[in-house]
């Protein structure tokens, strides 16, 4: 168990490594490299080749690499030249609020998700299953986006339920104020997720039940909703477990569609003007930090995994 | 997933990952029937949307480049049985020039990603050892950030032509191919008939073409129907957030974005036909997937 540990340790280790090149590289990709995206397209050589000096820029590649690690490592995630703030500040306040909405949906999808997958395996290849099969089916294969402008169209444009922009505020407790906006994004991503988890659930529910100790369970007598409850819940929310670990990156993609169309003003939409705006230190370092998160919500999911199967054994 | 960063399954994990084989013969094989019928119905779609977008522009002319603000807007009926957008464009029309680029770039990303997956996971899984950790570790490290994220760096340097768009959105999806791959090679690499290859002085690269990659070939024909449902997707997202194609070219995601603009207006003709459109697509792409996998795939049986 400790080698497995320190195993998956390790080999997130790399992969953030890896990441970080790939972001280095981008950042030497761009035309024109930093200089050009700090002074405008109208720098002179004279300009930049100071600019490269003064930002430790004329050092070999290997040499700027580490110093942009050693920069990371002390927290420092670059610096939009276009806001004139840090991108740690702008991350400060907007992280939480994306946290929040991907983390609620989430939540939620799971809680919705696993009755309809456990209900579906019940039922297998009845009227109900068929039905919600084809639902998630659709939901799956609707783009994201189309799927918020459906919900703004019926539900705000038309029925005037809810309002069609999520709340406004620089601060998470402001979002919070008003609840009744938040009503469609959550709800968005809420529909995507379930139609992904729902599945995974019923595909891990029929395995459950198709186990010896489902059997002895019926045959000592043991009520149907107990066999539920205790044997096939548990077993069959195992999977969802490393769900969480891989639905991550999918999650903050469909977080990012859903900020845009809402104006919901967390990282996905900083990510989206920053992107219209070639704001590049905002974009990398929203994607570094999303790129982290991710490997880290594999490796807990993992560890989770391991700590709560006694029947895996790694060696 | 795969390459639009969903949880990482050949496709979605529709209906027979992971069940075990039912208990009756019978009952096994009205589901294969099943699937295969929605399968057909895919393959109908897909053919009909490809008759649709092709050869419909040839029977049904419209003008799709010079704007008329005098028809903008307009709703369906009078010549335009779909209404016409914000440019005066015909709908109908335009969901067929638009189809054109979304099939063409999802079937040529779903080639050019397989492709790649397919010799890096072989080569991978063959070679084993230091060289597969090498290997399989860069395609942790892109499955780590995820696609759309990159996609959007990538396009703010550049307002890409089709080419270009082929080749970042194939870049960024060949790594779920190239694990199945992999996992198919580590296998066939230890069977008899790749060793008696060996045994007869036949090279590597023999192995690997002629052995490994043809027993392969179920696993990545099925993946590459999920990667064209993908590819369609994320191309309309990225059209939708303005990174696609520049104008004037016509894009399904663009015109959603056009339309979104109208929602309160009441322009529904702007947002259904091209979402229902994608949905159809998207979903014909999957049945044909899945009923491949029913088909092809030997272990399920």
């Amino acid at each position: 168990m400790t080698r497995y540990l320190l195993y998956r340790l390790l080999h997130s280790l790399i992969v953030v490594i890896g990441v970080t090149i790939i972001v280095f590289l981008l950042i030497h990709h761009l035309p024109g490299g930093p200089a050009r995206a700090v002074l405008g397209s109208k720098a002179t050589p004279v300009n930049i080749a100071a600019f490269n000096r003064a930002n430790g820029l004329d050092h070999p590649l290997p040499v700027q690499y580490l110093n942009y690690v050693g920069q990371l490592l002390h927290g420092n995630l670059g610096y939009s030249y276009k806001l004139n703030i840090s991108v740690d500040s702008l991350l400060a306040l907007d992280l939480p609020k994306t946290f929040f909405l991907v983390g609620v949906a989430f939540l939620i999808a799971v809680i919705v998700a696993v009755p309809i997958g456990i209900a579906q395996a019940i039922r297998r290849n009845r009227l109900l299953d068929h039905g919600l099969t084809a639902a998630s089916f659709l939901l799956y294969s609707m783009p994201t986006f189309w799927l918020a402008l459906l919900l703004i169209d019926i539900l705000s444009a038309r029925l005037h339920i809810f309002p069609p922009e999520a709340p406004q505020g620089t601060t998470l407790s402001q979002v919070l104020t008003d609840p009744l906006a938040l009503v469609l994004p959550v709800l968005a991503l809420v529909l995507v997720n379930v139609a992904l988890f729902s599945r995974y659930m019923r595909a891990s529910a029929i395995d459950s039940l198709a186990q010896d100790y489902i059997k002895v369970a019926r045959s000592k007598g043991l009520p149907e909703y107990k066999i539920l409850r205790s044997h096939v819940l548990r077993n069959s929310l195992l999977p969802i477990v490393t769900l969480l670990g891989l639905a991550l990156p999918w999650l903050f993609t469909a977080g990012l569609v859903i900020e845009q169309i809402f104006n919901y003003p967390g990282t996905g939409l900083l990510f989206f003007t920053s992107a219209q705006n070639q704001d590049y230190p905002v974009e990398l370092g929203i994607t570094i930090v999303i790129a982290v998160t991710t490997v880290a919500g594999n490796l807990l999911a993992d560890i989770a995994y391991a700590v709560l199967d006694p029947r895996i054994r790694y060696s | 997933m795969s390459t639009f960063s969903r949880p990482e399954t050949a496709g979605p994990p529709a209906v027979p990952v992971g069940e075990p084989a039912p208990a009756g013969g019978a009952a096994r094989s009205r589901r294969r029937v099943r699937i295969n019928a929605l399968g057909l119905i895919g393959l109908s779609i897909i053919v009909a949307a490809c008759l649709f977008c092709f050869v419909g522009p040839l029977l049904y002319h419209t003008n799709q480049v010079a704007s008329s603000l005098a028809a903008a807007n307009d709703p369906p009926g009078n010549g335009h049985p779909l209404g016409t957008d914000a440019n005066g464009f015909d709908i109908l029309g335009r969901l067929m020039i638009g189809g054109q680029s979304s099939l063409e770039i999802g079937a040529a990303v779903a080639v050019l990603a397989t492709t790649i997956g397919v010799v890096w996971g072989a080569i991978a899984g063959f070679y084993g050892g230091i060289v597969d950790g090498i290997m399989m570790r860069i395609v942790d490290v892109i499955l780590a950030v995820p696609a759309l994220f990159l996609l959007l760096i990538l396009a703010t340097s550049v307002a890409p032509s089709p080419l270009e768009l082929i080749v970042v959105l194939s870049f960024l999806a060949w790594q779920v191919p190239s694990r199945l791959v992999r996992g198919e090679s580590l296998t066939l690499r230890t069977r008899e008939f790749v060793q008696a290859v060996q045994v007869m002085g036949g090279g590597s690269v023999r192995s690997v073409v002629r052995h490994i990659i043809p027993n392969a070939i179920s696993t990545i024909v099925v993946n590459a129907t999920f990667q064209v449902a993908d590819a369609i997707l994320i191309l309309a997202v990225l059209s939708y957030l303005g990174f696609g194609l520049p104008p004037p070219a016509a894009t399904w995601g663009g015109m959603l974005s056009d339309g979104s603009s109208y929602i309160f207006a009441g322009y529904w003709w702007q947002i259904y036909p091209v979402g229902v459109l994608i949905v159809i697509v998207v979903v014909a792409f999957n049945f044909l997937g899945d009923a491949l996998r029913d088909l092809l795939d030997v272990r399920l049986r």
